[in-house]
């Protein structure tokens, strides 16, 4: 009974944690159309943040909940003014173009962070089921992403800042005619996803860890379950973490974690033969 | 250009490459043949991408499946033969089967854009995870131990047909891979001038109207497909015979790099791939012997700028000034294709119908 | 490439130059040795996932071949070091060994992190008749005349660490994880066999890809198991976050461990105390070895990286040991002749530095060395107990290079358990 607990809690806190590294990804393709693959490096770039920040004496949570985001935020926004804006409508060149501003992050954090940097330890300890125990901190974590996810869903759809998000998202040339800057709103768009990405890093860097090249670990699968999860920026993402973080973590209780990678991306492609446009392609279409 | 006189470049031309292959070892130390080959394998990876990417439109992000395929199974076959013959074969064979059954679940279920880059490269991180797991005793084909991370180090090296006790000198594997770098340039460009490729192109160009034209747009995308991987796997035999097949030939480095090499070279060429790669992988190994500079910061940077500066890449750039020179008139001759417009286009890459027909003038 | 005929020309100038250089006097080769330098490559990885072990063993290199180069050289000639950076790639250890040793023309390459990387560089050093010594700690079975391994191998620190963290812990029962590729494989096999030769029992042995970051669903299986013991062989960057998710769900205070890997890439400094105290780890060198070799070791180290450099573990001090070495057998041969430097080193010749002496055993050119355990102890280790001139005895066990010279190959040791 308590083994049914746990292995429940820990497919929740890998949906979590997957729906995490992945939202902020989502915001960018969903609204924007643009695949950023130095998003594993503004999740290593949030990390950084938390570590600095908390070294000067700035409380954790402030530190990872607003330090982190902001600093990312700021940084994807100077992205996007600097590169991005000059090759939308390209996806693939957006592509290659966040590839290399993946590899010069990489190569920048190295030079500057080195790779002993020493990380910040998981706050609240574990807690006892029975004769096992979990880190709490997972699942606040998992807590805490809900909460992102609706509040997003807030803002998209209760906000005026949402409502042109929305129309520029669904199009762009009627909402410039109606007098809104669609590059404002991209610009501040690519912002929030990298502000999201920040946070996730932050987050999860008492569990991971932070070094230059962590950000790999995550792209690949990030991407993935955007992808799978289609257009639909929360809905998408919420299922697609769902479905592939519970196939994964079962089969990595059932078998060995390479089982349990291999059975996650069998399931995307899958996925992807049967719904080629990804689970929000057929399914919540009108969700977000 | 007349097509008689163009005919007559490519002659020229292929002497020309010939001529240089065949001089080039006598000139160079045998240090920088050996890297001349790795390089040379590493183009005739790039040309398969070239290949499906440029003229077929598809955008393979696991183009390095294929890759390593070819480099695992030559490497198996070989140890367990004891001779390279069939192991040569059977690494184009196997790829190229793997290529038709991938593509066959990619084409025929409509998948497309980058529904199929995800399905690709997820294909390829599958096998980079399953040939990572062969550490274990267990994983062994007959005398071959898969060998996990590490690979298999003791890739028996090409030997004459059928005759084991002749294992081919670095020079004679230099010839060999150039050659094949060369006939796969042309063959290629044969290749496009078909029928077959014609129709490539044009699903390329415009996939619904080919279709309605009465083409089966699946079997051509398969053709080229299954193609390009079998290219791509005798790329990774010249690997394994010059460095060794480990899992990271799956990795995603190098499936983003094959990407990198032809976007650098000009995407809907042939040639520019070629000197994309060659070129990039010069630079860096040389980034390797500097220290202080981290080369990640360098690629990065140079990605960066080409994307932003030269997005149509190396080969039409310096065409369309060679051209411009030519005429000696001073309005570049800019490819006049209809980009499809609507911002958030999915399609990649539309304007590249010229290039790909006319560029590859030889060297 | 075209230029090679001016570029000879070019060489031959400067090598006339540099003559004539030396020739008006010695205070000017220092300058001036380009030429005329005994050349030595290093091959490790500046960047990429590996460079946290590469970069201590591309300075300590640097740091030996400079202090050689201040006392006088090597023969009367300076030393010329050429870094490559393999960045994390196997290709280029390949492309830069073979440039090494056909380009360079050098006289030894200390090269190779992963044992993948070794096995890319050995074939091809040994082809081109280039001296090559691996110096990071591995699995055991190279048998190659032509390469020095000075690192040490699970028979010399495994056999240690296992009985005495049984005793310490008071436990029988050992749960192990492992790196899922050769190293991990193999050092798995040796915790079983002394285990039991200890009469205690194997729970359960997990392997990881060298990517997994999430060990959720592990730590609920080892609490399922219930071992005494938790016995880590996990490797590289991503795997330190098992320590961070364990001492999260408060298992540090439960289950103690002990590993044959924490520390060498300086974990112990990179996790907190909380998360970090406590692990036992046995190494053939430690940071905080007390001896004056040591201390006067890491003072000139940290005089020329700054007193914030990173730590420096087995992988470097085996690097700096390596360099001596070969330093001591050229000298005793008094040329860089391959061979002879060979036959020097197979005379069972030692070096007494930081990490103690340090002997190359002529069977198998493996290092016979001193092994130390250690304890987490506030991002440092507490030294517990050392063991003497430790013999290389799994590669001994297949491998005799006084009988079969010209054997050349990594036997995978057939770990009787």
């Amino acid at each position: 009974m308590d083994l049914v607990v746990v292995v429940i809690l820990q497919v929740v806190a890998s949906v979590a944690s997957l729906a995490l590294i992945s939202v902020g990804l989502a915001v960018i393709f969903g609204m924007m159309r643009v695949i950023n693959l130095a998003h594993g490096e503004f999740i290593m770039l949030g990390g950084y943040a938390v570590i600095y920040a908390t070294r000067w004496g700035v409380n954790l949570w402030v530190a990872m909940l607003i330090v982190a985001p902001l600093f990312v935020g700021v940084i994807g926004i100077v992205v996007e003014r600097a590169v991005i804006r000059f090759l939308y409508g390209r996806m693939i060149d957006t592509m290659l173009a966040t590839w290399g501003l993946s590899l010069l992050l990489i190569g920048a954090a190295t030079m500057i962070f080195g790779n002993t940097t020493t990380g910040v330890s998981a706050p609240l300890g574990g807690i006892s089921i029975g004769q096992y125990q979990t880190s709490l901190y997972e699942l606040v974590l998992a807590v805490i992403v809900a909460l992102v996810l609706v509040g997003l869903m807030v803002i998209l759809k209760r906000t005026k800042a949402g409502l042109i998000a929305r129309a520029t998202m669904q199009n762009p040339s009627m909402a410039a005619s109606l007098g809104i800057s669609t590059s404002t709103v991209y610009s501040v768009t690519f912002g929030a996803g990298a502000a999201l990405s920040g946070m996730a890093g932050a987050l999860i860097a008492p569990l991971s860890g932070v070094l230059p090249t962590m950000g790999i670990s995550y792209v690949a699968k990030a991407f993935i379950t955007v992808i799978s999860g289609g257009a639909a920026i929360i809905s998408g993402t919420l299922s697609a973490s769902a479905l592939l973080g519970s196939l994964n973590t079962l089969a990595t209780f059932a078998a060995t974690p390479v089982i349990g990678e291999v059975v996650l991306l069998l399931t995307a492609i899958v996925l992807l033969r049967i719904l080629p446009q990804g689970i929000t392609g057929k399914y919540f279409r009108r969700a977000l | 250009m007349s097509k008689r006189w163009r005919t007559g470049l490519s002659i020229i031309a292929f002497i020309a490459a010939a001529a240089v292959i065949y001089i080039l070892p006598s000139v160079l130390e045998l240090f920088a043949i050996i890297n001349a080959t790795i390089y040379v394998s590493m183009a005739i990876l790039a040309l398969s991408l070239a290949l499906i990417w440029g003229a077929g439109g598809i955008l393979s992000f696991g183009q390095a499946a294929f890759f390593g395929l070819g480099g695992y199974t030559y490497a198996v076959a070989a140890i367990n033969f004891g001779d390279s013959t069939w192991a040569v074969v059977l690494a184009m064979v196997v790829p190229a089967l793997f290529a038709a059954l991938l593509g066959y679940f990619i084409f025929w279920g409509r998948i497309g854009d980058v529904y199929l880059g995800v399905i690709t490269l997820t294909m390829t991180l599958i096998l980079y995870k399953l040939f990572n797991a062969t550490a274990g005793d267990a994983y062994t084909i007959g005398k071959a131990r898969l060998g996990g991370f590490n690979g298999i180090p003791s890739t028996p090296p090409l030997n004459l047909p059928w005759d084991v006790g002749t294992a081919l000198m670095p020079e004679e594997i230099w010839y060999i891979a150039a050659g094949l770098l060369l006939l796969f340039y042309f063959g290629s460009r044969w290749l496009l001038s078909t029928a077959f490729g014609r129709v490539v192109i044009s699903i390329r160009e415009n996939e619904r109207r080919t279709e309605l034209l009465g083409y089966d747009v699946r079997r051509y995308k398969l053709g080229i497909f299954t193609i390009g991987g079998a290219m791509a796997g005798v790329a990774g035999i010249l690997f394994a015979n010059c460095v060794f097949v480990s899992p990271t030939m799956f990795s995603l480095f190098y499936n983003a790099q094959v990407i990198i090499w032809v976007t650098v070279g000009g995407v809907g060429t042939l040639f520019g791939p070629i000197v994309g790669a060659i070129a990039l992988q010069m630079l860096v190994a040389k980034l390797g012997t500097m220290n202080g500079l981290d080369p990640n910061v360098v690629r990065g940077a140079i990605l960066i700028l080409f994307v932003l500066l030269v997005p149509k890449g190396i080969m039409p750039v310096l065409q369309s000034a060679f051209e411009r020179l030519r005429a000696r008139s001073p309005v570049p001759p800019e490819p006049a294709a209809p980009r499809s417009v609507a911002p958030p286009v999915p399609k990649h890459e539309a304007g590249k119908p010229e290039a790909a027909l006319t560029v590859g003038g030889g060297s | 490439m075209d230029t090679k005929l001016d570029r000879r020309r070019l060489l031959k100038a400067t090598a006339a130059v540099a003559g004539a250089a030396a020739a008006t006097g010695p205070w000017f080769i220092r300058d001036l040795h380009a030429a005329d330098a005994i050349k030595v490559a290093g091959i490790h990885d500046a960047s990429g996932g590996l460079d946290l072990l590469g970069r201590p063993m591309i300075d300590v290199l640097t740091l030996a071949v400079e202090e050689a180069n201040a006392g006088g050289g090597l023969l009367g000639k300076q030393i010329e070091l050429i870094n490559y950076d393999a960045q994390s790639n196997i290709q280029y250890y390949t492309q830069y060994a073979t440039q090494a040793a056909t380009k360079d023309k050098v006289a030894v390459v200390h090269a190779g992190i992963t044992s993948a990387s070794r096995e890319a560089i050995r074939p091809v050093l040994r082809r081109f008749n280039t001296l090559y010594f691996y110096n990071t700690l591995y699995e055991g079975g190279v048998c190659d005349r032509n390469c020095f391994c000075t690192g040490s191998t699970p028979a010399q620190t495994v056999e240690k660490l296992i009985p005495f963290a049984m005793k310490k812990f008071n436990g029988k029962k050992i749960y192990t994880l492992a790196a899922d590729y050769n190293y991990g494989q193999i050092t798995s096999k040796w915790v079983k066999k002394y285990t039991q030769d200890e009469g205690g029992t194997i729970v359960a042995t997990d392997f990881f890809p060298l990517d997994v970051t999430d060990f959720g669903p592990t730590i609920k299986k080892i609490q399922a198991a219930k071992p005494d013991i938790v016995m880590s062989v996990l490797v590289g960057g991503s795997h330190i976050s098992f320590y961070r998710q364990w001492a999260a769900a408060g298992m540090k205070k439960e289950i103690p461990m002990a590993s044959t890997t924490f520390g060498l890439g300086n974990e112990h400094v990179v996790v907190s105390p909380e998360e970090g105290n406590g692990i036992l780890a046995s190494y053939a060198y430690f940071d905080e070895v007390a001896t004056p070799a040591n201390k006067e070791f890491l003072a000139r180290y940290h005089k020329r990286f700054g007193a914030k450099a990173a730590p420096l573990t087995e992988v470097a001090a085996m690097t700096y040991h390596g360099f001596a070495l070969w330093s001591a057998a050229v000298k005793k041969a008094g040329t860089t002749d391959r061979m002879k430097v060979i036959a020097a080193l197979e005379s069972g010749l030692s070096f007494d530095g930081p990490a103690g002496k340090t002997t190359l055993d002529p069977a198998t050119h493996h290092d016979i060395l001193d092994v130390y355990i250690g304890e987490v102890e506030n991002k440092k280790f507490k030294l517990l107990k050392s063991f003497s001139q430790q013999k290389p005895a799994d590669t001994a066990a297949v491998c005799d290079l006084v009988k079969n010279p010209n054997d050349n190959q990594q036997y995978i040791i057939d770990v009787k358990v």
